[in-house]
């Protein structure tokens, strides 16, 4: 088989200008004003709402909705970022299928729920382009100061609710902006127009919050050197390792870390400059394989495979994320797991997979039988992992399961320190659940402050 | 296909379905439209003295709408015809001349005095048209020159009017009435005193539909100012039903031929007002709302309806619920109903639970066995339809006969006797027994 294999065809600039900026558009274009009235009419205003009690901000949803219905946009708005300060963007990517959409009960009657993730993004959208006064006013001053570390959801979600009640907050983040997954993982068709930056200047004009970029926590800062400056510390700063495939090859060029690839397109300047493979593999089945299989068919591989090792049900991308993947041509493979990547000159020309399966108990093994795939470029999105080495040796927080172990309150073990956000165990590693971790926390810590 | 032609006091028509005085009547172009359409026959919009009357040149409608701009509410401020009356009469005439077997009622409205109504009468008969209709119903600036409603809202100037027309002319007399009175058992009174052949109504309802909050005046609004206009539309139509019912089984005007109008926009709403007494129906917003070609789904509606019930005609059916219209007093009180929640189609919404627990008799459950349960307690239940009203899903909630045991609400074993509040113990007045 190897020597069909050609030689890589990995080149920038496969699209017209044109095609790019409709690849890349909006993935849902917004609802009009009159889409919006009848959609929000749909809203049975249930009670005790299925939908917010599957929101994991709790956002008042049939309130929210009933607001749009009677014409109060901004009210609207006012009742989302009451719960979820960065409600705009969780509006654009919050997996709304298998949240408050799934929960909504015309699933019952009609398979058709409110369409609730578009009518909250109607009424964010108003409000952040119509209005310049942020929604709350802050507290007096109290004189405590709380150290963030990461402007991700969760970071700036804590920071948020912090300002608000009057602390002094500084956000410490490694990147030159805040924003986080936001900013550098999320796809592009979800958040067009430089929303990430624009909801984070929202969120900050609270006021009240100081932001310093490029300060990694245990390269520029210490977590020993916070606790001492500052009241209180809240750990926010996501995951920074990517899980490896461990098989022969990975050091090939063209054997790319979805993750990084996402961040890089994200912040580039012109999507006709990144390198794009004619045939490419994804490895993994989360929403980082989707995110990544779709961009790069959008950016114009003419291939795309996600070859995942058990079947489309147990993939961590939900039902809908694998949908549109399929409408964009992508081909999802079941039952594979790598077992070799290929190369000539350095450079990986295809995989070799293995073929799975799954014995009564759920445990998955080879079979010995393999297949092999053409590829200019592999990406792995197979997970992401916490890397505990910067929070410092010794008096340290406790981890569970290789995260940072918090309480009901997100506290650490360690009295004075709280984290949220996907680099706490237990976590759902979704923007809305981040949004969560930082408001529980932020009130936990006001508490603390005030007792 | 069940025959639905009407004679209607003397008037026939291929079917009850009339369009009513109004601008789709203003002029030949619209109604011959209508009767291409199908229309069974046409009230033609009010004829008054020349000079003819201007209309305001803002507008002149207002409307409810619902959520997906569904016209459920509808007013008007225009006048009656602002064309001059000869040009209507001639109009009138050869369209009664090219479509002989259709309705073609002329409606009119001149001021109270007898003269006046012998001169534009002996016109009107000139025209060959089957019949007139006395204008006391417009509401809006007719009345305020002592014409329309302010004629409607005095008996004794409907009966002298309707008298007047009785006396001179051969034509039949139809006397419409306004629903911006008191009692609509009165003026109808007074119409058949006077000789009135039939009634119809509603005319429209006195109304604001809207305020603009930035203009802070009444829709629609003229130049910074607004007036009140007639209501209509489907949001009319339980008010009409009432005032034809009231009618229909008012001992003095039982038995008076009525012309229904008010929200008619379906075969059935119109099988509903005839149900009540009905001979025909007039038509307007429905008609304004979607154009003429409404007409066919009547025809077609009502005539499978009529098929599938075994009517072959329209009288087997007109008047057939009046009966069943009676005062609260003459309520069955042992009729005893509980709500009950089919489970399969409940979608736990929960609008029975919080609009019972908040608002009524916290009748209905919302959890059982921690889990989100919506079923009715029937030691509670009072029966009221509440639940069943505010259900999104058809026909989930039923109300329940109970016929025998013991009402679990009041403790009382359940009567299959008929016992109403004439003879109830806790009525003062009640009827009572030569032995008591």
């Amino acid at each position: 088989m190897a020597d069909a294999l050609s030689a890589p065809d990995i080149r920038s600039g496969r699209l017209t200008p044109e095609d790019y900026l409709e690849n890349f558009d909006d993935l849902h274009p917004p609802l009009g004003a009159h889409e919006a009235s009848v959609e929000a009419d749909r809203c049975y205003f249930c009670y005790d709402a299925p939908c917010t009690i599957a929101c994991p901000t709790s956002i008042d949803i049939p309130k929210f909705i009933r607001q749009i219905s009677t014409g109060n946009p901004v009210g609207s708005a006012r009742t989302i970022f009451a719960e979820n300060i960065l409600g705009g963007m969780c509006a654009r990517v919050c997996p709304t299928e298998t949240l408050c959409e799934e929960a909504c009960v015309r699933n019952l009657a009609e398979d058709k729920p409110v369409q609730i993730g578009l009518l909250q993004r109607h009424a964010t959208d108003i409000y952040l382009s119509q209005t310049e006064r942020h929604p709350f006013e802050r507290a007096p001053e109290t004189g405590r100061k709380v150290a963030v570390v990461g402007g991700g959801p969760a970071g700036l979600a804590c920071a948020h609710a912090l300002a608000r009640r009057g602390h002094a907050v500084t956000i410490f983040d490694a990147r030159d902006k805040i924003g986080g997954l936001n900013e550098f993982g999320i796809a592009a068709y979800k958040s067009t127009d430089d929303f990430a930056q624009f909801e984070t200047e929202f969120v900050l004009s609270i006021g009240g919050i100081v932001v310093e970029c490029g300060k990694a926590l245990g390269r520029d800062i210490a977590l020993a050197d916070l606790r001492r400056d500052f009241d209180a510390v809240f750990l926010g700063m996501g995951l920074a390792g990517v899980n490896a495939l461990r098989t022969d090859g990975e050091d090939l060029a063209g054997v790319i870390d979805a993750v990084a690839y996402i961040a890089e397109l994200r912040q580039a300047e012109e999507l006709s400059a990144l390198p794009v493979g004619r045939k490419v593999v994804v490895i993994g089945g989360g929403m980082t394989a989707i995110d990544i299989a779709v961009q790069i068919k959008r950016l114009g591989a003419e291939e795309v495979t996600i070859a995942y090792r058990r079947d489309r049900e147990a993939m961590k991308a939900s039902a809908y994320e694998q949908e549109l993947a399929l409408t964009d041509g992508v081909v999802i493979r079941e039952w594979l797991q790598p077992k070799r990547l290929l190369g000539e000159a350095g450079h990986v020309t295809g995989i070799e997979l293995e073929r799975t399966a799954e014995d009564d108990a759920g445990r998955l093994s080879g079979t010995g039988e393999t297949m092999t795939l053409q590829a200019d470029q592999v990406f792995k999105a197979i997970g992401q992992s916490f890397v505990a080495d910067p929070l410092g040796a010794g008096d340290v927080p406790a981890l569970e399961g290789g995260r940072i172990r918090v309480d009901g309150d997100r506290r650490t073990s360690l009295a004075d320190v709280w984290a949220g956000g996907d680099c706490v165990a237990g976590g759902e590693d979704l923007t809305v659940a981040a949004v969560e971790d930082g408001k529980v926390a932020a009130a936990a810590i006001h508490a603390a402050l005030s007792a | 296909m069940a025959n639905l032609s009407s004679n209607f006091i003397g008037i026939k028509s291929p079917n009850p379905f009339w369009l009513a005085s109004a601008p789709p009547t203003d002029k030949e172009y619209n109604v011959v439209r209508a009767f291409k359409a199908g229309w069974g026959g046409v009230v033609w919009k009010t004829l008054g003295e020349d000079p003819e009357v201007v209309n305001v040149n803002g507008p002149r409608y207002g409307a409810i709408h619902g959520r997906d701009r569904n016209l459920i509410g509808f007013n008007n401020i225009e006048l009656i015809t602002d064309r001059p009356l000869e040009v209507n009469l001639r109009e009138i005439k050869r369209v009664k001349r090219d479509w002989p077997d259709r309705a073609m009622v002329v409606s009119l409205m001149v001021p109270c005095e007898e003269q006046n109504w012998i001169d534009i009468l002996k016109r009107v008969e000139d025209t060959e048209a089957d019949g007139i209709e006395l204008n006391f119903g417009c509401p809006h600036g007719m009345s305020e020159r002592g014409m329309g409603s302010a004629v409607g809202q005095v008996p004794e100037y409907i009966e002298m009017v309707t008298r007047w027309c009785k006396q001179h002319t051969r034509m039949p007399v139809i006397v419409k009435l306004t629903p911006n009175i008191t009692d609509i058992r009165k003026p109808a009174q007074a119409a058949k005193a006077g000789g009135a052949d039939a009634v119809s109504l509603i005319n429209t309802i006195n109304s604001i539909v809207s305020v603009d909050l930035d203009a802070m005046a009444p829709n629609p609004t003229i130049d910074g100012r607004g007036a009140h206009g007639g209501y209509c539309g489907p949001a009319v139509k339980p008010i009409a039903l009432n005032m034809v019912a009231e009618i229909a089984r008012d001992a003095a005007t039982h038995g008076l031929p009525i012309s229904g109008i008010g929200g008619v926009t379906t075969w059935r709403d119109a099988a509903e007002f005839m149900a009540l007494g009905a001979g025909t129906v007039q038509v307007c917003t429905a008609a304004m709302t979607y154009g003429f070609k409404i007409v066919e789904e009547m025809i077609d509606g009502l005539s499978d309806w009529m098929d599938e019930k075994g009517y072959t005609s329209t009288d087997q059916f007109i008047g057939r619920a009046v009966p069943n219209v009676t005062d609260w007093q003459q309520l069955n009180l042992n009729y005893v109903v509980k709500a009950k929640i089919d489970q399969d189609a409940c979608i736990k919404c929960g609008r029975c639970h919080i609009a019972c627990e908040d608002t009524s008799h916290q009748a209905i459950t919302a959890m059982k066995d921690g889990e989100r349960h919506f079923e009715v307690i029937d030691a509670e239940c009072v029966g009221c339809n509440l639940c069943v009203s505010v259900c999104p899903v058809e026909d989930c909630i039923t109300l329940e006969q109970m016929t025998e045991g013991v009402d679990p609400r009041t403790g009382k074993p359940i009567n299959p006797a008929y016992a109403n509040w004439t003879t109830h113990p806790n009525n003062p007045n009640r009827v009572m027994d030569a032995a008591e």
